[in-house]
């Protein structure tokens, strides 16, 4: 997998650079990394920048990653951008309602890199 | 209608070591020690994530700067003396998995208690004095052979 834009959501700074880390470990050829601490600045940053790939954090200042995800619909540069949550909530109700609300997979925390490969590579190879 | 779980310190206690242990072994790929009771003198870093719902109470975890120090290593994959600045980030970070962890261990607690954003704490001279009317769930580890300390305490 290459060349591969990414946009990490999350409102932890040591979180951002474990969850790219992953990603490079799950084998993806990442060309750039975006990084913002919640869904409003993830927002105003993909009005410019289109990424390929999304990972966002739920429980987060400012707007969490629900409301993100949500609001996400009305962004045409990330029409089709898969999604996935990575987080400590691990309630079936938050898996059902990020999923609803238009994420593609979901994580949770604490996660191998194993985990990252089997539901992100799956995701971006189908959005290529 | 939404029920508390019952608070015991008998089944829960093993939870809370587990889930410590988990983070500890994914995220830093690290190994705890038990430890004993002990002084928690000198203590520089105070890591806080609050729990709200059938479960009320707050979760801490108690370390020296060293201490803090290793584990924002541990989880970026750092060397020590460049993972200093990130010791505030990196206990919160922890403080958020572990309690997030523990919770999902609980039957019914997941979707019915929320956490809140964490606060990390620093300096020597301070006591830490949570207005919960419980006795508290402590463990105590070594880590890198300093104590580290979590105490989980909740409303009734």
């Amino acid at each position: 997998m290459k060349n591969v834009r990414a946009l990490i959501i999350d409102d932890s700074s040591v979180m951002r650079k474990i969850v790219e880390r992953s990603l490079r470990q799950a084998g993806l050829d990442l060309s750039e990394v975006k990084e913002a601490s919640n869904g409003a600045e993830a927002l105003a940053l993909l009005a410019n920048s289109p990424v390929e790939l999304i990972l966002c954090d739920i429980n987060m200042p400012v707007m969490d990653g629900l409301e993100f995800v949500q609001r996400l619909k009305g962004v045409a540069n990330a029409k089709g951008v898969p999604v996935v949550m990575i987080t400590t909530e691990g309630g079936e109700t938050h898996v059902v309602q990020a999923l609803s609300a238009g994420a593609r997979g979901y994580i949770r925390k604490p996660f191998t890199p194993d985990q990252v490969r089997e539901h992100v590579l799956p995701l971006v190879e189908g959005s290529k | 209608m939404s029920t508390m779980p019952e608070v015991s310190a008998e089944k829960w206690l093993p939870l809370l070591e587990h889930s410590t242990h988990e983070v500890f072994d994914i995220m830093l790929r690290s190994k705890l020690e038990a430890s004993k009771p002990e002084s928690m003198t000198g203590v520089e870093f105070t890591a806080m994530v609050g729990l709200a719902g059938i479960v009320c109470g707050v979760l801490s975890i108690r370390c020296c700067h060293k201490s803090a120090t290793q584990i924002a290593s541990a989880m970026l994959g750092l060397p020590p003396k460049d993972a200093g600045e990130h010791a505030w980030d990196a206990m919160g970070e922890l403080a958020n998995m572990v309690a997030g962890n523990f919770k999902n261990k609980i039957d019914g607690m997941s979707d019915k208690c929320l956490l809140s954003v964490p606060t990390v704490i620093t300096g020597a001279d301070y006591s830490f004095k949570s207005l919960t009317d419980s006795t508290p769930i402590e463990i105590w580890f070594r880590f890198h052979g300093e104590p580290l300390h979590i105490a989980l305490e909740v409303h009734s």
